[in-house]
């Protein structure tokens, strides 16, 4: 490890590397702290709107598709598993291995989106998209129904996206590490990714039974 | 840009001269230019924000509509509204001089990430574009509170526009505050413990702590708003079976904060003038550094205090109300504890000082009337009139403006190199001071006799006070321009101020004035207490016997 | 313990990792397990969901994200934002709970 961090580039801000590393993992966590606030007023709301809603939204979760969701909920703990593998690797130097990890990592953000993309798309077939075209049964029914898909999407859309940016952020630091960029010389990068890779883990952990497990 | 030039005649190398093309200026990463680029856009910013002011006052002159119609006039004070708390009084003093002062202050050579600090800058620029490409396509109607349903489902005018602009400030506010929390926490001289930090670094943390936990909330309430109308949703919208008063809760939990995002900071400003120019310590420092934690805490249990007069549940009304009175404790802390650092001290009534007396008088008035609001029942009475106007304009241009401006002419030396006029200084502050208070004082007699807030139209017999309050907002608008002339004459033909014209404690006097591009030639050590002005009087007597404004001029 | 190491430094042996990701599989085959408990136990059920998620936020938190072997000021932060959560949670919810404790005229 020693020689490893003296390799590491120090910005001119820092006095030494544990100063720079520990004052980049504060700094990821407080962002981290923004990203729990940002969905937080989602979840606040959505607690409100169900609270009042119980019976509605017992009724319109059973569109969504339980086995679908437990998939997807595995496949992200999985995600999260591997990402820690990555950092493992990361920590200890070892390029290659560090590099496998970080792919499966992104296959399975992939095939999260794809399963997701799927349920969109079942969603909208049976026309439960919120907006002029939603239709629900029963039909005194619709407007809550309604309500709670406008906020299954905005919350799963959200979580989309911040996988989305995972991958994205993923794939730049695998090209990098693949042609042996300095700037991921050390394991920071990977490290902060994780931390963020983990948030979004962890929103979903939330978001699966809020959404897909509504008890009647 | 001036160039310091020292006693024998050498250009002395610093971060304003460290290079000089537009490019160098645009890509820096050194916080002190960054600070400058804020400087500029928020002065820019409040000007626009000014006008519309001055055309709300210029509409109140006489009781009929006459200037405008109602749906411009509602467009200017939503505008006027969100220019000023979006684009000023929120960056105003921690993106200016807080960017420029937190490195200085602990001591280290630039904040933690400095490529966030310029991000923050662009975004603050691209978010504030957006604002003014929406004002000048027609403007937005919502007040800048946007309650739905009007703001999602009804207005007609740029509302989608005026919240993405919002929420991206909201991003530069959060990038500053992570840069600020991270080089208040890691990045310290050594022996600069938390008890050595000055009172304004307290103050700045305690405002990044509440940007960092409540702007994300506001923004995603923004976004959904913004979705809701886009999309024609029913999130908020009690037709489609949402709750307006929802997003009131979530809008308020950002928004209420975000009053003390804007004062805090400005606190942390009379703190160091205060003690400086009464030559002693802060009385009681470590009661006035954990205020600032404590009404960080405590405003983010107060926000329903908002909504008294809304569907919210009379309990909660009860609870929000009983909190409201709790956090004007640790207000009330603060100025105690400056007034006590004043009692028996040297004071010199140079143009910061006088500020500083400005904003204590002016944030009591505005502290004590907004317990009248807290309170249940007076609030059913004193709701939306004009006593709450007169009430939040006390404390964000009494409280956050008059703080700004003590501290920009208290860092001006430090920051240019030049000492500003003291005389006509003195002057602006003193009109500031006449015309703030000739504008609001009749602002507090008009909503009590029960002039709502944001009409046009009122009856005859309230013409006189409205007259004044006019009369007041063209007097503090030429007390608003003097500065603007003679700050950027000083950058020419102010006097060389020196490292430490005021006799000052602190990292950031020990350095040259304008600073080096890394701050210190060497890394600080700290080893003792802040604001020890006893152990100064050397300093103090070579500072003001003379009187730095004549030192070199 | 593991903690007083250098916290950059402090490698995660494989084997720890492993047995939280058990132990998040088995906690999320619970949660759907008691999601189908027979009869109605609507607040028992959002309070066992709640629970379990909750206890798989905390292991990912303590470990993925190596929070059980960082400084004090990680803890800080990492507890910040949920504490934050709860306040507006409990706020918020504490007035649609108790709005109508008092009948109100013209509301049903």
């Amino acid at each position: 490890m020693v020689q490893e961090q003296a390799q590491q580039k120090l910005s001119i801000q820092f006095e030494d590397i544990a100063q720079q590393n520990e004052s980049y993992i504060v700094g990821m966590w407080t962002f981290l702290v923004t990203e729990i606030m940002f969905f937080g007023g989602l979840f606040a709301t959505y607690l409100v709107y169900r609270v009042a809603n119980q019976e509605v939204f017992w009724e319109a979760h059973r569109h969504l598709s339980i086995p679908l969701g437990f998939f997807n909920t595995c496949v992200l703990l999985t995600s999260s598993l591997t990402m820690a593998l990555t950092v493992h690797y990361s920590q200890r130097g070892l390029r290659k291995q560090q590099l496998l990890w970080l792919l499966v990592t992104m296959a399975l953000a992939c095939t999260f989106l794809v399963v997701k993309g799927f349920e969109y798309h079942h969603k909208f077939v049976e026309g439960l998209i919120p907006g002029a075209n939603f239709r629900f049964e029963p039909a005194e029914h619709m407007r809550v129904a309604q309500l709670f898909f406008s906020l299954y999407f905005a919350m799963t859309g959200l979580h989309a996206l911040h996988v989305i940016i995972g991958v994205l952020v993923m794939t730049i630091l695998a090209v990098l590490i693949a042609i042996k960029h300095p700037s991921v010389q050390d394991f920071i990068p990977i490290e902060l990714t994780g931390l963020y890779w983990h948030f979004v883990d962890i929103v979903w952990i939330f978001l699966f039974p809020l959404l897909y497990l509504i008890p009647r | 840009m001036s160039v310091a030039v020292a006693k024998h005649g050498e250009v002395k190398h610093n971060y304003l001269n460290a290079g000089d093309t537009v490019l160098s200026w645009l890509l820096t990463t050194d916080h002190k230019r960054i600070a400058v680029l804020y400087l500029v856009s928020v002065t820019l910013f409040f000007a626009v924000g000014g006008l519309l002011a001055l055309l709300i006052r210029l509409e109140l002159l006489t009781p009929q509509g006459d200037l405008m119609t109602s749906e411009n006039y509602n467009r200017v004070f939503t505008m006027h509204g969100v220019v000023m708390i979006f684009l000023f009084l929120i960056p105003a003093i921690p993106a200016v001089l807080g960017n420029f002062l937190v490195p200085l202050m602990v001591g280290a050579r630039d904040l933690a990430f400095p490529r966030l600090n310029l991000a923050s800058w662009y975004v603050y620029m691209a978010g504030g574009l957006i604002a003014t490409w929406a004002m000048v396509n027609g403007g937005v109607d919502t007040g800048w509170t946007f309650y739905p349903p009007y703001s999602s489902s009804y207005s007609t005018s740029q509302v989608t526009l005026t919240i993405i602009g919002a929420f991206l400030i909201g991003f530069s506010s959060i990038f500053t505050g992570i840069n600020f929390i991270v080089t208040i926490h890691k990045m310290r001289a050594p022996g600069l413990t938390w008890f050595r930090l000055p009172l304004f670094i307290w103050a700045h943390y305690a405002t990044s702590v509440i940007i960092v936990l409540g702007t994300p909330v506001v923004a995603i309430t923004l976004l959904l708003v913004a979705v809701e109308r886009v999309f024609r949703l029913g999130i908020f919208d009690p037709a489609l079976g949402g709750d307006p008063i929802l997003f009131q809760h979530l809008f308020w939990f950002y928004s209420h904060p975000a009053v003390y995002i804007m004062i805090l900071p400005a606190m942390g400003v009379i703190s160091e003038v205060v003690a400086c120019f009464s030559r002693k310590r802060v009385f009681g420092y470590h009661f006035v550094a954990f205020s600032s934690v404590a009404i960080a805490v405590i405003g983010f249990l107060v926000w329903g205090h908002h909504m008294f007069t809304t569907g919210q549940s009379v309990y909660a009304g009860m609870v929000f109300s009983l909190l409201s009175f709790l956090v004007a404790v640790p207000s009330a802390v603060k100025v105690f504890n400056w007034t006590a650092t004043m009692y028996k001290g040297h004071i010199e009534f140079r143009a910061p000082m006088l500020y500083v007396m400005g904003f204590l008088g002016l944030f009591v008035i505005g502290g004590l009337t907004g317990l009248f609001l807290a309170s249940l029942a007076t609030d059913i009475h004193l709701q939306d009139t004009y006593f709450v106007v007169a009430h939040f304009h006390y404390i964000m241009v009494g409280g956050t403006i008059f703080g700004y401006l003590a501290g920009l002419h208290f860092w001006w030396p430090k920051m240019t190199g030049r000492m500003y006029p003291e005389g006509i200084a003195k002057l602006a502050a003193l009109i500031i001071f006449a015309g703030f208070n000739l504008t609001f004082l009749p602002q507090f007699v008009l909503g009590y006799l029960g002039m709502p807030r944001r009409y046009h139209w009122y009856p005859e017999e309230w013409q006189m006070l409205h007259v004044m309050s006019s009369a007041g907002a063209a007097l503090l608008g030429i007390g608003y321009i003097l500065p603007v002339f003679y700050l950027l004459w000083s950058l020419r033909n102010g006097a060389l101020a020196g490292p430490n014209p005021w006799g000052a404690t602190g990292l950031e006097w020990k350095t040259d004035s304008p600073p080096i591009t890394h701050n210190f030639e060497e890394t600080p050590i700290v080893t003792e207490e802040p604001y020890a002005y006893e152990n100064h009087h050397q300093q103090e007597e070579v500072a003001s016997g003379t009187g730095a404004s004549t030192a070199e001029a | 313990m593991t903690n007083g190491h250098d916290t950059h430094s402090h490698i995660v042996p494989i084997k720890v990792y492993l047995l939280v990701y058990v132990a998040l599989l088995v906690l999320l085959v619970a949660t759907v397990g008691a999601a189908y408990l027979p009869g109605h136990h609507t607040l028992l059920n959002n309070v066992i969901a709640l629970t379990i998620a909750v206890i798989k936020a905390v292991l990912v938190i303590l470990y993925f994200m190596h929070v059980r072997y960082s400084t004090r000021l990680t803890w800080l932060w990492a507890s910040a934002g949920f504490f934050w959560l709860l306040i507006m949670f409990i706020l918020t919810l504490g007035d649609y709970f108790t709005r109508h404790w008092v009948p109100v005229l013209g509301w049903e």
